[in-house]
């Protein structure tokens, strides 16, 4: 487990930080705190926020308001010293398309200074990840999108940095490499590297320490996944019918629901009071036997996603 | 189903770049008004045969039809009958929601009032209109896509064919895509579609599971799922793909 608490000196300070582009608020106010050891989490919809924060958090983007300390330096003052402990992977990362991919991990092995007698070792561990091993003296143009995304990531991670910032790192990777990727993640951070890291995929911020829901510049809620899914004030069921579309208008329409959401194979429907076994009975009878099976669950993530994004919109 | 007229046919579809082959003597059927997805690791060979079925790249062996024209010779005609959605949005980055779309329209050679018409109603639809002035690289991501899939639908294309369109796309904005590609399913439009979240693989009618450049299942997510015994598609691939890795 990661060494948070009061006692704990903070690695990443950020205070009343704020930043316009034109007339766009694009950050509002954040207020953060994450600690050395942590994987911290950033989710949100898309223009929330988040990658203008990971860019000021890389010096790339001067904030117009508040403080922003890693590792107790400054972002707009100490930019030097802050890029020499700092790994960071943007949304778009540009790899060298004619290198092959052996040349490209050795490329970002060198500019990070990665000592001889541990790179293989890495880019061992990083093929096994990634599976590009077999394809190690291809150029990187020749690779597919998912591929190149991993290829980028490996270089990012080449190196043992004090903190790694990842934007979307996963997007377009497929479902097996994601795994893989979160246990190298968490790997590096037992070597003692703070990860701050932003997903478009729920199900990954579980694999976080804590976690930030921002919406539009605002963090929202920050708290421990298991936390964050126990904010859900409603009782929760998913529920599989013959038909999920028509089923999903049927509860649309109950006084008793809060909302409804489509889930793979399934809908999760939100009660604003527990039905009880009778209210069912009731319900496979008006929907003309559309239900096939229910059964009360605890909200994930997502569903907290979706029900914030409804309460602020 | 097989009274359904096919949309799509491939037949023993191959690509080979070098002596690397990329796409194996690929095999199927889509028809008409069916969601078909199509999963696989990276550099299964999901796009590279998309490629092929747009009549973008020759295949090196085998042969397919689109909306019932040749892959080979009718590539012109496909055109006409194809919307594509590429895995990278290629969108007018400076150009406006506007622009972006009369200049699709003109690819296609519409008229400036045909444009217009479909215009109106792909805004309803999407709810684009808010932004019809903003550059596109201005545009949340969400509405990039929308924009993309307008792009695609202008000239009312009876195939779709959609490569990850909802990549980086958060989950709500996820959702309201879906509901598009369901609406336009129903209204008789044939959506052959990628992606790598597998709960949206659920919504699929079929889907094909790719691997090193082979179609290693193909039926419905009901069928795929009971076969293997798993709950969820996420299961079904990830346990798939590691058989298949383990195997070769
Ligand atoms: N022009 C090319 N030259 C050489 N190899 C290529 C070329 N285009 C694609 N490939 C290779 O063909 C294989 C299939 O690529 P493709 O883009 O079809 O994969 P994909 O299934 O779409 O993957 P992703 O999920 O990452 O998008 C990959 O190994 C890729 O490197
Ligand atoms: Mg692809």
């Amino acid at each position: 487990m990661m060494a948070s608490g009061e006692n704990t000196l903070p690695i990443i300070e950020i205070q009343q930080l704020k930043k316009r582009f034109g007339t766009i608020t694009a950050l509002d106010g954040i207020d953060l705190h994450i600690y050395p050891g942590e994987i911290f989490g950033l989710i949100g919809p898309d223009g929330a926020g988040k990658t203008t924060l990971i860019r000021i958090l890389c010096t790339l983007l001067l904030p117009d308001a508040g403080r922003v300390q890693l590792l107790q330096h400054d972002v707009v003052h100490d930019v030097q010293s802050i890029r020499r402990f700092l790994g960071y992977m943007p949304q778009r990362f540009s790899l060298y398309p004619d290198l092959t991919v052996e040349q490209n991990l050795n490329f970002f092995a060198d500019l990070f200074q990665v000592p001889p007698s541990i790179r293989q070792q890495r880019i061992q561990q990083l093929y096994h990840f990634s599976r590009l091993e077999p394809f190690k003296n291809r150029p990187t143009r020749a690779l597919s999108g998912g591929m190149k995304q991993k290829l980028a990531l490996s270089c990012a991670m080449i190196h043992t940095p004090k903190i790694l910032i990842l934007d979307e790192p996963t997007t377009g990777v497929d479902p097996l490499s994601r795994q893989e990727f979160w246990h190298i993640l968490h790997q590096i951070r037992e070597g003692g590297t703070t990860v701050l890291v932003s997903t478009p995929y729920m199900e990954e911020a579980d694999q976080c320490d804590r976690v930030g829901l921002m919406y539009r510049g605002k963090l929202i809620v920050v708290d421990t996944p298991q936390r964050v899914r126990q904010r859900f004030p409603y009782p929760l069921y998913r529920v599989w019918g013959q038909d999920t579309y028509a089923l999903r208008e049927f509860f649309q329409n109950l006084e008793t629901v809060h909302s409804v959401h489509l889930f793979g194979d399934a809908l999760h429907v939100a009660f604003t009071q527990p039905p009880v076994p009778s209210d069912w009975k009731h319900w496979q009878l008006t929907s003309h036997q559309q239900i096939i099976r229910w059964q009360p669950i605890e909200a994930s993530v997502e569903d907290v996603f979706l029900e914030m994004m409804e309460a602020h919109s | 189903m097989n009274q359904r007229k096919p949309a799509i046919v491939a037949e023993h579809l191959t690509r080979r770049f070098g002596t690397f082959l990329a796409v194996d003597r690929v095999s199927f059927r889509v028809y008409e008004g069916e969601i078909f997805g199509f999963l696989g690791a990276n550099g299964a060979g999901k796009t590279t045969v998309i490629r092929m079925l747009c009549g973008l790249l020759a295949p090196s062996d085998g042969n397919a039809w689109t909306a019932g024209f040749n892959v080979r010779t009718q590539v012109e005609q496909i055109k006409q009958h194809i919307g594509y959605m590429s895995q990278k949005f290629s969108l007018y980055e400076d150009l406006t929601v506007r622009e972006n779309l009369a200049f699709y329209g003109g690819l296609y050679h519409l008229r400036r009032d045909q444009i217009q018409q479909k215009k109106q109603q792909l805004f309803q639809q999407l709810e684009l209109a808010a932004f019809e002035t903003t550059l596109a690289r201005d545009l949340p991501l969400g509405f990039k896509q929308r924009l993309a899939l307008s792009c695609a639908l202008l000239h009312d294309p009876p195939v779709l064919f959609l490569d990850e369109p909802t990549s980086g796309v958060d989950p709500r904005a996820r959702r309201d895509f879906w509901g598009l590609i369901q609406s336009l399913a129903r209204s008789g439009k044939t959506i052959f579609v990628t992606t790598h979240f597998m709960e949206e693989a659920e919504y699929c009618h079929r889907v094909a599971i790719m691997h090193e450049g082979k179609i290693v299942a193909m039926d419905t997510p009901e069928t795929l799922k009971a076969r293997s015994r798993k709950s969820s598609m996420q299961q079904v691939f990830v346990s798939l793909i590691q058989q298949q890795l383990t195997e070769s």
